[in-house]
Order: C-alpha cells, then structure tokens, then sequence
C-alpha cells in the first residue's frame, strides 16, 4: 500500500476512526452517518450470474472487433462511384454504423466490466494535506531570492525592462494580420449603403440574365430578377453582389397599389414593383408572395410585407418597410432601373442612418 | 414406365381431357375477357376529349350550371363569393377541378386538395366550358412534360419554387393558415398547370417567366427527387432544421440521458 509522507496509508478502509482530512469538523454537526452498508450483488452471490455477466463483457468485446472488420468490409464493399452521389449513401451508412458499433461496444463492455465483475468494495481515499511542511516553504522563498540574485532580474533594470518591452511589442504583428482581413482600399460602410443597380440598368432572370419586357408580367407574375451584367462577373463578386441587389418583381392590379407620394408612385410602372429580397430585420432573401393578398412572408423569422402599401412591415420583428427599386421601361420595352435603392438594403448596421 | 408413356399418348389421341383442361379453358376465357374490358376502358379513360366540340362545351356549361355558378355565377362572372372564370383557360380548370381543390367543400384560408368530386371526362367538359368563354392558358399537351433538363429544373426550382414549396418540394406554411401543399405524388401536369396559372395565393409563372422548356425542367426535377433516395439518408420528411433537431432532443438527448442513468446505477 503506498504510503505518504506522514506514513499513513493512503487508502484507509471505510469507517477508519483513524480518517483525517482538511475538512473542518464543527462539534455540534451531525454524526456523519458513513457509508451504507455493503450490499453484495448478484455476481458476487451467485457463481452462475458472475459467469454470464463475464460472458457479456468478452462477448462485447468481440462483437466489436467483428464490427471493425465490418466497417473496413463494408468501405471497399460499397465504394464510392465517381459521377453516382446515391453510391454515398450505402458507403456512409454502413462505415458509420461499424464504426460506431465497435467503439460503442467497447464502451458497454467497459462499464459492464467495471459495474458487474471488478469488485465494488467501498473505501475512502483521503486527500493528502495541501499546505507543504514549514521547512519546504522557507526553501522556496530562498530558491526565489536565489534565482533573483544570480539572474540580476532585480538589478539589471535595462535587461529586465527590455524583457517586458518585448514582451509587449510581440503581439503587434498579430493585430497588423487581422487588420488586413478588413476589405481592402473600400469604405465598408459605403459597401453596405450601394447595390449593383446603376440608372437604366435592365432587371433580368434569376438565374438566366435575360432582360424582361414589362408586358411579360400578366398580372399576379412573380419574377426573381437580377441586376443586367451580374452573371457575368466572376462566381465570387457575383454572389457578393447578388446577396444585395436580388429582388423580386411582381404585378398587381393599378388600383391594388396604395402610394403615400406622387414620386413613390413614380417608382412603379403599370401596377408593376420591384422590392429588395433581403429582409431589414436580419437579410434572410423575402420571397414567399402571395398574389392574393399581396403579402410578402419572409421565412426566417415571419415578418410580413405588404406589397400593395410600399411593403410596409404589418407582422414580426422587422423594423423598416423593404426597400423599393425605382423602375420605368426603356425605349425597346424593358424593365430598367432609374437609380440604385435609395436607402440601403438589408438589416441595420451601425453606420446607417435611421 | 414405357408402358404409362404410351398409354397417356393414347388418351391424347382418343380426344379425351385431361382433369385440369376446363379449368385452364375457363381461366383463359377469364382472363381473356377481363383483359380486353380493362384495355378497353382504359384506352377511354385516356381518349382525348375534344374541348372545342360543341357537344362538350355543352356538356360543360350543364354541369358548370349544376356545380359552380353558385360561387361563380351563371355566366362565370364571378360573385361576391368566387372570382370571375373568365379568361382562366382550360389549364386552371383543369387544375382546381382536377385535385379536389373546387368545387369548394368550404371557405377557409385555402381550398384544400380532397377527393376528386368528377371524372375525367367530366373534368375536361367543364374546362372546355370555361375556356369557351374567353381565351386562356390551355392544358399542356403530355409531350410538354416530360424529358427535361433535371439540373437545370433543380436550379430554377431552388430560385423559383423552393421559398415556398421547400427544397425537396415538401411543401410550407404561409401567412395565417395558409400553405404551399406539398408537391410529391402531384401529377406533372397539374404542376405544368399550377405554374401556368397561379392558382389561389401562388404566384404566375407565365410562358415568359419560365418557358415551356423550363417548366418541363422543373417538372423532372421533380420527379427525379421523388423516385430517387436522398444521398444524405433518412430524410425526416425534409421539413427542414424543425424536424430534424426534434429528432435530436428526442432520439439523440434520450440515448444520452438513458446511457448515463444506466453508467451512474449501481449493479444490483
């Protein structure tokens, strides 16, 4: 039995008179009423069970190296076929499952062990007292005083504090390294304030690019529209661009539409609008629409737009309406744009005006 | 053995049955006449109707009389309880009568689907009455619905459809109580139609929106996810991050709360 310092035994069977720890012992507490008495199992009865609950634990065992062969059976069984996505999904299953199985097995076979055959005998392992002897603590201090003498950490002012300076100075790269994750030579301010839109730029397909003439709109159409030269950007910046200037296009009857302006109303052309899809509560793209009762649902947190009234927020947590794209027909018949959005696009940010 | 040979011979050539002879003959007259009944009827189940023949337009206007101009009017005028049919075409017809959705069991949020109240024959009669009165989208001819692009259908989907009707077409709720049924088992045409048309509170997708072409992409995109399993595994229904963290709490945090209890109990 190991022994500690004081030469006690570390390991004192239960209910020692002899148990001593750091704990303070008030005089009036209860009589601590120990352990609960021993209660043997039916493996340590019953020569049979003890067998059987052994029997488990090796079977287990092995049960988990047959499914480790399994999974490696399994991944040269059901390869993966270039072109074929399904053959993924036999090849998953099974790996997974014999993966999963033979460390899961290990698992219960370990708890089972530890729980049905060790033996579960209670005892008490005291902790040893934290506070070292006086003589070690006066050692310490010296070794201190010591290290302090012979390194000059006290007197050599000029290396000490050269230390320090480094020290500090250090870090300095590091923040230089993430200021450059900033976007580089533009104003992200600026960013969020403009879109792709530009005066007399034609509203497009989602995802095509065609240009559409306004008398393709029957009334109830819905178009998903993008910017005209959007898809030919490189695939980054166009879903850069995209993830601002998407918006959806729809008609309504003349006299379904609600104006508070004569130039809001000049926004719109023949009962047909253009709104932003990026909702102002937190930029998921708004596009349920429902024809009939013009309203726009957004998915992520349910707030309603109602088209026919400017798309003024009557449901949820958004704070503003959508922002509208001003739109007219050019002379060939199609939708353009007569300006970007007057107000940026998406959710609040800290810059933003209102 | 030769013996036995020769004597079943014999029997043949004297032109006497065997014991099992009528009953083939009986199942062969069976099988023969059920056979041509059910090829029969089916090839007029299928026989196109002719929507432009007086007869059926006639048809048509008797049952529209009969069935729908309580809502409608008798002209498909429309009434402060239905919309004017004039101008819908034989597409939306052939759509709202085709699912169950009209006539109307009930006003609601939405006309649900239920049980088809008419048969085929008179279906079509009723939308070759509607289109007579004004020109509108017509039902798609069954070579428009087939063969299309299906990566391409997936992408006009995600861009058109799936807010609404969910990326794997499994349908989703809209504003106070409606939704965008679900679109599996849904026959092509129907979703050829429901595009074409908008019917109730979904939008038009009209033929320059997305084009004949397209609309058949979109269609066999469609039919390629319902008859292909999902590569991913157990789909949940695909309702989405709802369903799938229930299934978690419940399945995945039970496991995890049963095996801990089982851990900390004693053995007994």
């Amino acid at each position: 039995m190991a022994k500690n310092e004081s030469g006690k035994a570390d390991i004192v069977p239960a209910n020692s008179a002899e148990a001593t720890g750091t704990g303070v012992v008030a005089p009036d507490a209860f009589a601590n009423p120990g352990l609960p008495p021993h209660r043997p199992r039916v493996t340590d009865l019953d020569p049979k069970a003890a067998k059987r609950a052994e029997r488990v634990v090796y079977v287990l065992f092995y049960l988990s190296i047959a499914a480790s062969v399994f999974a490696v059976y399994a991944y040269m069984f059901f390869p993966i076929e270039p072109e074929n996505v399904h053959s993924v999904r036999m090849n998953t299953l099974y790996l997974g499952l014999g993966i999963a199985f033979s460390l899961l097995a290990i698992g219960i076979a370990a708890v089972h062990w530890g729980k049905a055959v060790m033996s579960d005998k209670e005892a008490i392992d005291h902790r040893h007292p934290v506070r070292g002897t006086e003589e070690t603590r006066a050692r310490a201090v010296e070794i201190f005083r010591e290290s302090d003498e012979e390194s000059g950490f006290s007197r050599r002012t000029l290396i000490r504090n050269g230390l320090i300076g480094a020290l500090i100075a250090f870090p300095l790269p590091a923040i230089a390294l993430f200021r450059g994750l900033a976007p580089m030579d533009v104003d992200p301010n600026n960013e969020l304030k403009h879109t792709f839109w530009k005066k007399g730029m034609r509203l497009t397909r989602d995802p095509q690019g065609t240009p559409i003439k306004a008398s393709e709109l029957t009334i109830g159409s819905a178009f998903q529209v993008i910017p005209e030269g959007l898809v030919d950007l490189p695939e980054h910046e166009m879903l850069d661009a995209k993830a601002k200037a998407a918006v959806l296009l729809v008609r309504l009857k003349k006299e379904d539409l609600n104006w508070t302006s004569e130039e809001r109303e000049s926004w719109s052309y023949e009962g047909i609008v253009a709104y932003s899809k990026i909702c102002t509560h937190v930029g998921c793209p708004v596009a349920l629409y429902e024809q009939q009762t013009h309203h726009l649902l957004c998915p992520c947190h349910q707030s309603q737009f109602d088209i026919a009234n400017e798309c003024a927020v009557i449901f949820g947590p958004a704070a503003r309406p959508l922002p509208q794209l001003p739109i007219t027909v050019d002379a060939e018949g199609y939708l353009v744009a007569t300006s970007d959005f007057t107000e940026p696009v998406g959710p609040s940010f800290w810059e933003r005006a209102n | 053995m030769r013996k036995n040979m020769s004597e079943s011979k014999a029997t043949r050539r004297n032109g006497r049955r065997g014991p099992l002879a009528s009953v083939a003959l009986i199942l062969i007259g069976l099988v023969a006449t059920g056979g041509a009944y059910a090829a029969l009827s089916t090839a007029s189940a299928s026989a196109s109707v002719d929507l432009s023949s007086p007869a059926v337009i006639d048809e048509g206007q008797k049952l529209f009389a009969a069935n729908c101009s309580t809502c409608h009017g008798q002209q498909a005028q429309g009434t402060a309880n239905g919309p004017s049919l004039i101008g819908v075409g034989s597409a939306a017809v052939d759509f709202q009568v085709g699912t169950g959705r009209m006539p109307m069991q009930m006003s609601g949020p939405q006309a649900e689907q239920k049980p088809v109240q008419f048969t085929d024959e008179q279906t079509k009669a009723l939308a070759a009455y509607v289109a007579s009165l004004a020109p509108g989208p017509a039902i798609p001819a069954q070579s428009e619905l087939e063969g299309g692009n299906v990566s391409n259908g997936g992408e006009l989907f995600r861009i058109n459809c799936a807010m609404c009707h969910n990326v794997a077409g499994a349908g989703g709720a809209l504003t106070e109580g409606k939704y965008a049924p679900e679109l599996k088992g849904v026959a092509a045409v129907h979703v050829y139609e429901a595009m074409l048309t908008g019917p109730q509170n979904m939008p038009v997708f009209n033929d320059l929106n997305l084009s004949p072409e397209e609309k058949k992409d979109i269609i066999s995109y469609l039919t390629y996810i319902q008859e292909n399993p999902s590569a991913g595994g157990l789909e949940l229904s695909n309702l989405g991050p709802v369903s799938e963290g229930l299934f978690l709490w419940v399945f995945g945090l039970g496991a995890i709360v049963a095996l801990t209890v089982w851990v900390t109990a004693k053995s007994n």
